[in-house]
C-alpha cells in the first residue's frame, strides 16, 4: 500500500542543480527506514520553477519543498515521512509578501496558471506510458480513429481557433486543411522542436515531461491530412529531451499507438526523430525541411508553402511542440470549450518562459490576454532586489521590447504586433534598471549575424554592418550619424531578406531605438552607459581607504591583473583586467568599485 | 576508422537523408570529423564530397578541426547575458588561457559558444560534453573546471 508519492523534478534546469543526486539519496534513505513499500519516488518533467530547483512535491498533502540539497534529504525522510512534520526551512517564501507557503497549490506561481499544453508536464513520470494513459492519454487518438472523419477533425481544430505557438500565429486548422486538400499520395507531418528562440524553453519541457502527447497529436494530424509518416526535428542542445522522446517512441510502438493499423484501425502511422546539429536558422520551416532531408539548413522562398510542397516536394504540415500539445485536449473537450479561453482573436492559453531579472523564473501557462503586469509582478514575484522594471523582450531576437508603459497590455498575438514586438514562441526576458538596452540590441544582432545562413546578402552583409555600428557604440566610439545609419539599414534588411530570420533581425534595434533612444545618445555623445553595464565604459578600481591589503582579490583574479603588497592598498592594472568582477564578489571589505 | 564509417552508414541504411545522424555518430568518439572520415562518408553514401563537407561545416556542433576531451559549450543567449554571462566567460578564458573556438595546449578543453541551452531558469549556463551546469558565477566555473580530470 503506497501512502505517499514524492515527485522529484527532473527537468533540465533541476538536473543541472543536481536533482538526480537528491533522488538517489531519497531512495537510499527510504530503504534504510524500510519505507520503500509505502512511499514511491517519481521522476517528473519540469515542474516550472527552475530557479527554486531541485524541487520536490510530496503527495497526498501537496507539500512543496524547494532548493533541496542532498544533505536535506535525511531530514525530509525522518521529519516529514516518519513523524509527519513539515520541514519548515525548505518551504517557499513569497518574494513580495515574505509569507511562507506550505502547499504547491498555494503558490501564486501555480495558482494563476491554466494548464492545457503543460497539463502533464511535471505531474507524471514521462518514462511511464501508463501514467500518461491514466491521465486520458491516447484517448483523443482513440476517439478520432473510432468516431471522427478526417474532415471533422480538421473542422474541430479550425473552430477551436488554435493558432501556431511557434512564431507567426497562423491558424492551425487552416494549415491542416491546405495539406488535406492535396490529392498527393505521399504527405508528411512534422514537429518543429528546434526551439532556438533564446529564453524560450517550453518545447524542451514538454518533450522532456510529456513526450507521448506529441506522439498522439502527430498521429491525429496524420489521420486528418492523410499522412502515414511523421518527423520530429529536435535540436541537439536538448540531450535529455532526445533521450526521453526516443524511449517514448519505443513504448508507443510496443503498445500499438504507432505502426501498422493503429489501435486496430485501418490507419497506419510511423514517426522518426531527427536531431539537429546547432543551427538556429533550422527553426525556420523551410530550412528545417532542408535539414531533415540531410542538407545544409538553408531556407527557400515561399510560396510554394510546405503545405503544398514540403518535405521531398510532398505536402507537409509543420507545427511546433506547444501547438501539438493543445490538440488532445481540444479533441476530448471540444472546440467550444477551447474557444471560450483567451481573447477574441487569440484563443486558448500561452506558455511563457520567464527569465532574466525576475524572482520566479520558469514556465507558466496562462490564458491569452493575461497582462504583462500579472506575469511579472503577480506570477513572477517581481524584480529581485526591488529594482525597477525596465523592459521585457518577447519574440527573442526577432521580437521587440515592452516597456513600463505597456505593463497593463493584454498579451496576445495582435496586441504584441501592434506594439512592434511579437509573441514568438513565448520567451519573456525581463530586464531591470541595470540592463543596458543598446547592449541588448547589440547582443541580439550579434546572435542573428552569427546565425544568418549566408544565402541572401541583405541578411548576411546587412546584419554584419549593423553589428559593427552597434559594437562601435557600446565601445564608446559611436558617431552622431550612427543612429540614422542603423534605421536605414534596418528598413533595407527587413524589406529584402529571403526568410523570416533576416526580415525580423532588425526588430530589436528598431524597438530599443523607439523606446530607449536616450540610451543610444548617452553612449554616443557622453561616452557613458547609463545602466553601468557596457564593459568598455566601466572600470574596476580599488578604494585605497577601505582596502586593508589582504590580497584575497589578487588571489582570485583569473588574469593576474591585481597587484600590491600585503597590508597596503592593492591596485588593478586596467590593461590586464578582463572585467569579470570576481574581485568584487571576493573582497570581504567591499573595497572594489565598479563604475 | 574506415570500417567504423562503413558500419555507421550501414546502420543508417545508406540513406543520404540521415547524413546529420551519421556525422553525429562518427563524431562522438573523437569530438571532430577528420578529412578522411568525410571523404569516406561521401563514398559510402554515394554523394559528392562537397555535400558532406558542406553539411559538416554548416552546423556548429560539427568540427573539422580536432577538439579537446571536454567541449565547453557556453551559452551566449540573452537570459544568460543579462544574468552576467560575459563575466563568467571572461573568467573561463582567464583560467584556461584560450579564446572562444580554441583548444587548450594539453588537448583537454575546447571553448565554444552555443545558442540557447533552454535552461534559462538557471542562467548563466554551459554544457560540458552533455552535462549542463547552471547558476554559474566566475567562482563556480573555477570549481567545475577543477573537478574535471
Amino acid at each position: 500500500m503506497i501512502r505517499s508519492h514524492i515527485l522529484v523534478c527532473a527537468g533540465a534546469g533541476c538536473v543541472s542543480s543536481k536533482s538526480r543526486l537528491v533522488k538517489e539519496e531519497l531512495l537510499t534513505r527510504l530503504k534504510l527506514q524500510d519505507l520503500t513499500e509505502e512511499i514511491r519516488v517519481i521522476e517528473t518533467g519540469c515542474i516550472g520553477t527552475c530557479d527554486l530547483g531541485p524541487v520536490l512535491v510530496l503527495y497526498p498533502e501537496g507539500v512543496f519543498y524547494q532548493k533541496v540539497g542532498v544533505e536535506d534529504v535525511a531530514e525530509i525522510v525522518e521529519e516529514h515521512l516518519v513523524r509527519g512534520r513539515v520541514v519548515q526551512r525548505l518551504l517557499y517564501k513569497e518574494p513580495l509578501s515574505e509569507e511562507i507557503l506550505e502547499k504547491m497549490a498555494d503558490l501564486e506561481f501555480f495558482r494563476r496558471q491554466y494548464r492545457i499544453a503543460l497539463h502533464n508536464t511535471g505531474a507524471i513520470d514521462p518514462d511511464n506510458i501508463e501514467e500518461y494513459i491514466a491521465r486520458d492519454g491516447y484517448f483523443a487518438l482513440g476517439k478520432v480513429l473510432s468516431e471522427m472523419t478526417p474532415e471533422t477533425v480538421i473542422s474541430e481544430i479550425k473552430q477551436s481557433g488554435l493558432r501556431g505557438r511557434g512564431g507567426g500565429g497562423f491558424p492551425t486548422g487552416l494549415k491542416w486543411e491546405f495539406a488535406a486538400r492535396s490529392t498527393s499520395s505521399t504527405k508528411f507531418v512534422v514537429c518543429n522542436a528546434d526551439e532556438g528562440d533564446p529564453g524560450a524553453f517550453m518545447d524542451r519541457s514538454i518533450l522532456e515531461g510529456d513526450p507521448h502527447t506529441i506522439i498522439e497529436s502527430m498521429a491525429i494530424a496524420g489521420y486528418a491530412i492523410g499522412a502515414d509518416q511523421g518527423y520530429v526535428y529536435c535540436r541537439a542542445e536538448y540531450p535529455l529531451a532526445i533521450e526521453r522522446f526516443v524511449s517514448a517512441l519505443e513504448k508507443a510502438r510496443e503498445m500499438g499507438f504507432l505502426g501498422e493499423n493503429v489501435l486496430g484501425s485501418t490507419f497506419s502511422f510511423e514517426l522518426e526523430l531527427r536531431v539537429g546539429a546547432g543551427a538556429f536558422v533550422c527553426g525556420e520551416e523551410t530550412a528545417l525541411l532542408s535539414s531533415i532531408e540531410g542538407n545544409r539548413g538553408e531556407p527557400r522562398p515561399r510560396p510554394p508553402f510546405p503545405a503544398v510542397k514540403g518535405l521531398w516536394d510532398s505536402p507537409t504540415i509543420i507545427n511546433n511542440v506547444e501547438t501539438y500539445a493543445n490538440i488532445p485536449s481540444i479533441i476530448l473537450k471540444g472546440a467550444e470549450w477551447f474557444n471560450k479561453i483567451g481573447t477574441e482573436k487569440s484563443k486558448g492559453t500561452k506558455v511563457f518562459a520567464m527569465a532574466g531579472k525576475i524572482n520566479n523564473t520558469g514556465l507558466v501557462e496562462v490564458p491569452m490576454g493575461t497582462t504583462l503586469r500579472e506575469l511579472v509582478y503577480e506570477i513572477g514575484g517581481g524584480i529581485p532586489g526591488n529594482k525597477k522594471f525596465k523592459a521585457a523582450q518577447t519574440g527573442g531576437p526577432s521580437g521587440g521590447c515592452l516597456t513600463e508603459a505597456n505593463l497593463d497590455t493584454a498579451m496576445d498575438y495582435d496586441t504584441l504586433l501592434s506594439l512592434g514586438s511579437m509573441m514568438g514562441s513565448g520567451g519573456l526576458i525581463v530586464m531591470d534598471e541595470n540592463t543596458c538596452m543598446v547592449d541588448i540590441a547589440r547582443f541580439f544582432l550579434d546572435f542573428t549575424k552569427d546565425e544568418s545562413c549566408g544565402k541572401c546578402s541583405p541578411c548576411r552583409i546587412g546584419t554584419t554592418r549593423m553589428l559593427q555600428i552597434l559594437e562601435r557604440i557600446v565601445n564608446g566610439e559611436g558617431i552622431p550619424e550612427d543612429i540614422d545609419a542603423l534605421e536605414k539599414l534596418a528598413s533595407f534588411i527587413k524589406d529584402t531578406s529571403l526568410c523570416g530570420l533576416g526580415q525580423s533581425a532588425p526588430n530589436p534595434v528598431l524597438s530599443t531605438l523607439r523606446n530607449f533612444r536616450d540610451e543610444y545618445e548617452a553612449h554616443i555623445y557622453d561616452k557613458r552607459c547609463p545602466a553601468g553595464s557596457c564593459q568598455a565604459l566601466i572600470h574596476f578600481t580599488i578604494n585605497a581607504a577601505t582596502c586593508i591589503g589582504c590580497g584575497i582579490c589578487a588571489k582570485h583574479c583569473p588574469s593576474s591583473a591585481i597587484v600590491g603588497e600585503r597590508k597596503k592598498p592593492f591596485s588593478i592594472l586596467d590593461d590586464q583586467c578582463v572585467k569579470c568582477g570576481v574581485c568584487v564578489q571576493e573582497c570581504p571589505f567591499q573595497a572594489i568599485e565598479r563604475r | 576508422m574506415l570500417s567504423t564509417v562503413k558500419q555507421v552508414v550501414t546502420e543508417h541504411e545508406h540513406q543520404p537523408s540521415r547524413l546529420l545522424e551519421i556525422l553525429r555518430c562518427l563524431q562522438t568518439s573523437t569530438n571532430y570529423l577528420a578529412e578522411e572520415t568525410i571523404i569516406q562518408v561521401a563514398k559510402e553514401l554515394d554523394v559528392p564530397i562537397s555535400q558532406v563537407y558542406g553539411v559538416a561545416t554548416f552546423y556548429s556542433m560539427y568540427s573539422t578541426k580536432p577538439r579537446g576531451k571536454y567541449v565547453i559549450r557556453f551559452c551566449e543567449s540573452a537570459p544568460c547575458h543579462i544574468e552576467g554571462a560575459a563575466e563568467v566567460l571572461a573568467a573561463i578564458q582567464g583560467i584556461l588561457g584560450v579564446d572562444v573556438d580554441e583548444t587548450t595546449d594539453n588537448g583537454k578543453f575546447s571553448l565554444e559558444l552555443t545558442s540557447c541551452l533552454g535552461v534559462c531558469g538557471v542562467a548563466p549556463a554551459m554544457m560540458i560534453n552533455s552535462t549542463v551546469y547552471g547558476n554559474l558565477t566566475p567562482k563556480k566555473v573555477q570549481e567545475v573546471l577543477m573537478t574535471l580530470e
